[in-house]
């Protein structure tokens, strides 16, 4: 049984079929990626794993257990967590306030302790607050804890929500197109993450339209074209591929 | 435990205290009724601005809930049952939690305009039902409503004779309504009220229960204004439909909107002082005109509120500033 799955997961919006008959497998503690042509479907496909949309058919499942018909809060407790396309960070919130809302499954405070103040609900309250300190403290923005995150430059929101999706320590994470829109320092910066996040022993589902960084860092990758898985394999084996260079050539 | 964030707490209280000592060394004790009114109409304000500024759900219904709580406890002190109003307290907080909770479950999925325009619908309705119902004696109301007696010597009541008490009866329940309300905010549960409110999708996302948390803010506050309607009808001996009227759920809102929104504390002072100011008549006929015209303006020109949290921060940084500079010169 493999570690993650997702098993001949279609879905369709009226006529278009985003997501077409999509079969593969995600081995733990490895980077796997997923690229393909705008529009391909890859987007659709993590909104699927992650719950905002449901198949029309197929089946996700993680460790066996099938997460298709569970919604998005109850899959991140399973232990997925994701960013988004264009970053969806909290607003009206600092970035300290954004990572602690990470640690909202790692917590457990209900309404009732929360109205009454109980001793554990502010020792839980603190231990949040320590922990999220500290994992700004490993990100390197520590000195950005209390600014308002929207407010921040695209690159530094970029950090935070890894910082949010990191706090959920989650055994899957669900990164979609973490360079995008980043300079190529900042990119350096997001490499280096990915692979020391991997070496913490969370497996990492990317998709990235940056080749050099996807070849790099990838153990492994799945190529989507028109909703179609049309290739899957080392990065060796899919730089050969004949379709993926003619879909890659015909894009262009 | 977080002990600062109970100060402006403790400064309320100082304030009631001092205001009820001025108020009676001056020989002015009327003035109490009316701050006593408006300390029962900021029970809804405050669970209102949690609601709205918080989660950033609307809700132009929620005098449907103050009046459910006191025709509730009207109907039952009175007439046939004359059950014991801690009795008739319950059953109203029980009524209260049932439909608030029906209500919520299909209304919160929708957003924007069209949760407001169902709120409104639904405080339609209960306005409609309270004034064509005989129980709830259409709209004449329901008077003669008895005195709740809290503790022996201490009831919740109209005349001379109890008004101090009944004004430290009245801010006691508000304040302990603020220090949950503090407490709940500055919590987990808070948080994720919060992140609702900052990106609804990225919220469900890293595990939070949008519509469990929505659900639930919605209750509570219905309960904390059904809890002033409940009392309030005591205190005055009565309820009558304008209590449920549309008008009373949009002056609601356009005050938890001059509060700044997401400021309980904004929420609490525009909520004791326009109050104060309707009750005492200075905006005579022109009173339901002069709260909608404030919502629209807010609506135009605030759409975040006026007193925002930002603004107070901005200026408690100035006076720190001024502090720190006053301070460095001696
Ligand atoms: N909610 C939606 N409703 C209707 N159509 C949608 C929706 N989401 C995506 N689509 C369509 O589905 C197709 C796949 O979109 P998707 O966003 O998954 O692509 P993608 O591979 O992520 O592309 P990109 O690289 O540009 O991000 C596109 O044609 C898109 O227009
Ligand atoms: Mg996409």
């Amino acid at each position: 049984m493999s570690f993650f799955a997702v098993e001949n997961l279609s879905r369709a919006f009226g006529g278009l079929q985003a997501v077409s008959d999509v079969s593969f497998a995600v081995r733990e503690h490895s980077i796997h990626a997923v690229i393909g042509p705008n529009g391909a479907g890859k987007t659709t496909l993590f909104n699927l794993i992650a719950g905002s949309l449901a198949p029309d058919s197929g089946a996700i499942r993680l460790n066996g257990d099938p997460l298709q018909s569970l919604p998005p809060y109850k899959i991140a407790r399973k232990g997925i967590a994701r960013t988004f396309q264009n970053v969806k960070l909290f607003r009206h919130m600092s970035v300290l306030e954004n990572v602690m809302l990470g640690r909202h499954v790692r917590s457990r405070a209900g309404f009732g302790a929360a109205l009454l103040n109980l001793p554990h609900t502010w020792r839980e309250e603190r231990s949040i607050r320590q922990r999220s300190l500290e994992i700004l403290d490993t990100l390197g923005i520590a000195d950005l804890a209390d600014a308002d995150a929207v407010s921040l430059a695209f690159g530094k929101q970029r950090i935070v929500e890894f910082a949010r999706a990191l706090a959920t320590e989650p055994t899957l994470l669900l990164l979609d197109e973490p360079a995008a829109g980043l300079n190529m320092h900042e990119t350096d910066e997001i490499a280096r993450l990915i692979a020391d996040i991997r070496a913490r022993g969370i497996t990492v589902l990317i998709i990235e339209h940056d080749m050099s960084l996807i070849m790099d860092i990838s153990d492994h990758i799945a190529v989507l074209s028109s909703g179609k898985k049309i290739a899957e394999g080392t990065p060796a084996e899919i730089q050969r591929n004949r379709d993926v260079i003619a879909v890659y050539l015909g894009e262009d | 435990m977080n002990i600062r964030q109970y100060i402006p707490a403790g400064i309320l209280v100082a304030v009631v205290v001092a205001f009820q000592l001025a108020v009676v060394l001056t020989g002015q004790d009327y003035l109490l009724t009316q701050l006593t009114m408006s300390a029962y109409y900021a029970l809804v304000i405050i669970g209102l601005s949690v609601l709205m500024g918080y989660a950033g759900q609307i809700s132009i219904g929620h005098a449907a809930f103050f009046a459910i709580g006191g025709y509730t406890a009207a109907v039952l002190t009175t007439g046939a049952f004359r059950l014991s109003p801690w009795l008739s307290l319950a059953v109203a907080v029980a009524i209260t939690v049932v439909i608030a909770f029906l209500i919520g479950i299909p209304i919160l999925k929708l957003k924007g305009h069209y949760l407001a325009m169902a709120t409104l619908s639904f405080g339609v309705i209960v306005y409609r039902i309270v004034l064509g119902t005989g129980v709830f004696g259409e709209a004449d109301g329901i008077s003669d409503v008895p005195g709740f007696t809290l503790l022996p010597g201490l009831t919740v009541t109209g005349g001379a004779a109890s008004r101090v008490e009944n004004y430290y009866i009245a801010w006691f329940l508000v304040t302990l309504a603020i220090i949950l309300l503090i407490n709940l905010i500055n919590s987990r549960v808070g948080r994720a009220l919060r992140s609702i409110h900052g990106s609804e999708e990225a919220a469900n996302a890293m595990g939070v229960n949008t519509a469990g948390y929505k659900l639930a803010i919605f209750v509570l506050s219905a309960v904390f204004a059904a809890v002033g309607g409940v009392f309030l009808t005591h205190y005055t001996g009565g309820i009558g439909p304008s209590e449920a009227g549309v008008m009373k759920s949009v002056r609601y809102v356009a005050i938890v909107a001059v509060g700044g929104m997401a400021n309980i504390w904004g929420a609490l002072v525009m909520g004791i002082v326009l109050n104060y100011l309707s009750l005492r008549g200075y905006f005579g006929t022109y009173d339901d005109i002069f709260f909608g015209a404030i919502l629209i303006i807010i609506m135009l020109f605030y759409p975040d509120g006026i007193l925002q949290r930002k603004t107070l921060d901005d200026l408690r940084s100035l006076a720190r500033s001024l502090v720190a500079r006053i301070r460095g010169r001696r």
